[in-house]
């Protein structure tokens, strides 16, 4: 039976009716059209899915959407404000920290949960906090220096 | 000195890259229209068996089921990439012939209805006997696969010149070697997608795919439907990598467009991850014996070469793929005697398909192998036994490539530079150790009838620039260095210039991204599209400038005489001049581009040039292998390439370090692993490829050259630096350890069982 639920994303309140086993992900791509958060595998392998909730990075493939009620949830899509791209976003752009763009929003959506928590990691911690997104294309060289040029620009802004 | 160009050469952003950095990005299975139906597809779960009845009757009675479509209702008609090798159903008719291949698909309200519907599908098998192994499926009385291919070998290739026999009895030394690579998945992030919407008064349909060849898959589902070209539209969205999976038409293609035009509803087909994995394409299996004679000082007298692949159980491109293999290994090192005999055999096993590198990184890692072994046997420097029997520029070629630039001896020399190869090279402790590996690469592959690349100049009112190209950017970055090209003939920024690109109703017709050819091709066709305007322009404003039209320059967003650069009427102001002559707007220029080379084919009998340029590498890897537990790490990668005059440093780096990544997988993790055809590891937990944690340290190095048909000088970036990471590993592997491995990808397993043997 589906039950009606109300999610917080990007700072507004969704009132949506889902099944208890509906994903987080499938909600927010399916239901609110905020497609910008990928589905690369569903197993929870690939990190594509990454979105944030009360400021930590999550799963969303593996999460009930169900389970994410009361949660504060940021997706790829309200990381700009007012249409101005977050200092993590533009390093991205500039660096060329992408190549198809598939796992980017994932991995922008983990690296800021990284900063917030380590806002400059070394090299070897930010390694190891980003081994669970998957890229196919950059082979992580330039994903890693548009990171680490983020910090400079962030400069401790959360 | 004054700088050669504005726009090219430069470290600038993809045009499309703040659309993939905030999401708004859209690829297939982002599409979202109203009424939307969702489909599913019912995969065999034998590798080999006759199909005598498929019940669909509980399916379609399913509340929410618009429509069940099986192999037997579909038009008769196979399909394939390359047209003397079709052998695939949409839906399989009568026989299925591996675990996977498609047997029937619904199309529900949801995804969940449709998933549940083909759970109901009941099909009646009569199982058939299988084989798994290419060596197994040529013997006689093996199972036959597809009726009238004996010995299962859709195609026998030979290509011979000179005296190999001769070269043998003229060698110091002869070596005969075996090798064998494995079975790799392409794992593109998007899993393929494909949504189709029926136009009915107009009696056409649109299909949005995950694909990297709009064209091409344009006449194929028009074939299989059944329907004339110009009723198919194909729009390519974002694309979210392909590396060459995503160069074929699949069931999800033509199932979408089928049930569309049959319910008049807009239908989408999305894989999963395990779909990927089992039901697209992979890298070739393939197994490689090569004899190869040298005299005493490492030249290279003659090679022989017997080739097996396994192409499971359809050819996708398997001609293509076997004469790549083939031809490349005639560069970069100069081969005077050669004879190659390669084969494609069907197995009951998931569709090998293009790969990034195609048929060729299976070729290099032999021979790279090969190399080293017959350096140590001779005693000399595996980095100057490459510079040596390097080809050069301007050479005549024993096969006949017409070689204009090569970078190929410089690359060997500043990638062992980079990695410290005299330092390092047989003198680091036990257990690190330093290895090369050089390749060659076309720039575009000839494939029948769609050879050429159109492309379309328009400039409007505003002045602002829009190109029509059909070129594919699956995240490469095509539709940026394709505006790039046209920014700088034009003397415009790159942000004035917008590309709509891949939509087959809209753009000039293109080949697609394969066989690397789309700098080359699609960008010298948008070159000459922005000459031609350019001429226009200058044509009209020359009067005023008191010039000749030929001794204009357009640079920087001015055009000017050259030599009096006081001289000048801004960009915007000169289309204003052009609007105000009454002059015909917008102001349009096109062009098609094709290369003057041969189809891959065709060389079988006859020598010719395979493509209109060729990228040259060379790969430094240096490994530690640590001894305890069989893992290898790389230490650092170095790369010295050749792709002519890079039109955007950052992108080709981008490449470049991309194929680093998938080399390193190919070298040591990546496997898809089958039993009795069933592959055991379909996901992202069990197939791994490398993360953050694995990949080195990278250095690029650019061996500039200016090649005289590429655009601005411009040659292929990104699938040749896929060949030789592999062969570089395994061989800094043997100088950590002093093993030779010649079987991919070398597991920590196999290090330990070799390392135990040792003792």
């Amino acid at each position: 039976m589906k039950q009606a639920i109300a999610l917080e994303v990007n700072g507004d309140t969704y009132e949506v009716l889902v099944s208890p086993n509906q994903t987080l992900l499938e909600v927010l791509r399916e239901k609110l059209g905020l497609t910008g958060t990928k589905k690369g595998c569903d197993l929870g392998a690939c990190g594509a899915c990454t979105v944030l909730l009360d400021g930590a990075a999550y799963l969303s493939c593996l999460m009930l959407a169900v389970d994410a009620v009361g949660k504060k949830i940021v997706t790829i899509e309200g990381l700009s404000q007012g249409g101005e791209l977050h200092p993590l976003q533009k390093s991205f752009v500039e660096l060329g920290g992408l190549q198809c763009g598939f796992c980017t929003p994932g991995i922008i959506m983990t690296a800021k949960a990284v900063l917030d928590e380590e806002p400059q990691p070394t090299e070897e911690s930010l390694k190891k906090k980003m081994a669970g997104n998957l890229c196919r294309c950059t082979g992580y060289k330039k994903v890693l220096d548009s990171i680490m040029g983020a910090t400079a620009r962030m400069g401790g802004e959360r | 000195m004054e700088k050669q160009f504005s726009v090219v050469g430069r470290r600038l952003p993809m045009l499309d890259a703040a659309a993939k950095v905030n999401g708004s990005a859209q690829f297939t299975d982002d599409l979202m229209l109203p009424g939307m139906l969702h489909g599913k597809i019912l995969r065999s779960r034998l590798p080999h068996a006759k199909i005598l009845n498929v019940d669909v009757s509980k399916a379609a009675r399913l509340r929410g089921v618009k429509g069940v479509v099986t192999g037997a209702e579909i038009p008769d008609r196979q399909y394939g990439i390359v047209p003397k090798a079709r052998d695939e159903y949409a839906l399989a008719k009568g026989k299925v012939r591996y675990i996977g291949d498609e047997i029937a698909a619904v199309c529900a309200i949801d995804q969940e209805i449709a998933e549940e519907a083909v759970e109901l599908i009941e099909v009646d098998y009569e199982e058939l006997p299988s084989v798994f192994d290419p060596l197994d499926a040529i013997k006689e009385g093996a199972p036959i696969i597809h009726e009238g291919v004996a010995n299962n070998t859709s195609f026998a290739i030979r290509k011979e010149f000179g005296d190999v026999e001769g070269a043998f009895a003229a060698s110091h030394l002869v070596s005969e070697d075996s090798f064998y690579s494995q079975p790799v998945n392409h794992a593109p992030l998007e899993p393929h997608s494909a949504v189709a919407q029926h136009d009915p008064i107009r009696g056409q349909v649109v299909l949005w795919s995950s694909t990297q060849i709009p064209f091409f898959l344009r006449r194929n589902l028009a074939a299989t439907l059944q329907i004339p070209e110009s009723r198919v539209r194909v729009i390519k969205p974002k694309v979210g990598g392909g590396f060459g999976q995503k160069i074929d038409m699949f069931a999800k293609d033509f199932c979408a467009a089928w049930f569309a035009m049959k319910l008049g509803k807009p239908v989408k087909f999305t894989y999963e991850r395990d779909e990927v994995f089992i039901g697209t394409r992979q890298r070739h299996p393939m197994y490689l014996k090569v004899k190869t004679g040298m005299t005493k000082d490492g030249k290279i007298l003659g090679q022989q070469f017997l080739a097996y692949a396994d192409g499971g159980a359809y050819n996708s491109t398997a001609p293509t793929m076997m004469a790549l293999s083939c031809f490349f290994l005639m560069v970069p090192y100069h081969v005077p005697n050669l004879l190659y005999e390669g084969y494609h055999v069907y197995t009951n096993k998931p569709v090998g398909g293009a790969m990034r590198g195609h048929g060729i990184p299976q070729a290099r890692f032999a021979v790279e192998r090969q190399l080293d072994m017959m350096a140590e046997r001779l005693n000399l420097d595996p980095a100057e036994i490459r510079w040596k029997n390097s080809i050069k520029a301007g050479e005549p070629h024993p096969g006949g490539f017409v070689i204009n630039t090569c970078g190929f001896a410089e690359s060997v020399r500043a990638a062992a530079k980079a990695i410290g190869w005299k330092e390092k090279r047989g003198k680091l402790p036990f257990g690190r150790g330093v290895g090369l590996g050089g390749a060659s690469f076309p720039s575009g592959v000839t494939n029948m009838s769609h050879i050429s690349s159109g492309a379309v100049v328009q400039v409007g009112q505003d002045a602002s620039v829009n190109v029509l190209t059909g070129a594919a950017d699956i995240g490469q970055g095509a539709e940026t260095v394709i505006a790039q090209i046209v920014a700088e003939v034009l003397g415009v920024s790159l942000d004035d210039v917008r590309v709509t690109a891949a939509d087959t109703g809209a753009t000039p017709l293109d080949p697609g991204t394969f066989g690397s050819g789309v700098t080359v091709r699609a960008g010298n066709a948008a070159r000459i599209a922005a000459e031609s305007v350019k001429k226009r322009l200058f044509e009209c404003v020359a009067d005023e400038l008191e010039a000749n039209p030929e001794d204009l320059v357009a640079k920087d967003g001015v055009i000017f005489v050259t030599g009096s650069p006081e001289i000048n009427i801004p960009f915007a102001k000169a289309l204003k001049a052009y609007q105000y002559k009454d002059l015909p707007m917008p102001l349009v220029g096109r062009a098609s581009w094709m290369a003057d080379t041969s189809e891959p084919t065709t060389l079988f009998n006859q020598p010719g040039n395979f493509s209109p340029s060729y990228s040259f590498m060379t790969q430094a890897a240096e490994v530690e292998v640590d001894t305890k537990t069989g893992k290898v790490k790389v230490i650092k990668m170095a790369t010295a390439h050749d792709c002519g005059r890079p039109i955007n440093p950052m992108l080709v780096e981008g490449q470049l370090e991309g194929s680093i990544a998938g080399g390193m997988g190919q070298a040591l993790y990546e496997n898809v692993i089958t039993e009795k055809g069933q592959v055991m590891n379909p996901s992202f937990l069990d197939y791994g490829f490398p993360t953050t944690l694995e990949v080195p340290e990278m250095e690029s190095i650019d061996i500039e050259t200016d090649d005289p048909v590429g655009p601005f000088g411009a040659k292929e970036a990104g699938e040749g630096t896929q060949l030789s990471p592999a062969p570089a590993i395994v061989n800094a592997i043997y100088d950590a350890i002093g093993v030779h491995f010649n079987e991919l990808p070398v597991t920590p397993e196999r290090i330990l069982k070799a390392l135990e043997e040792r003792k």
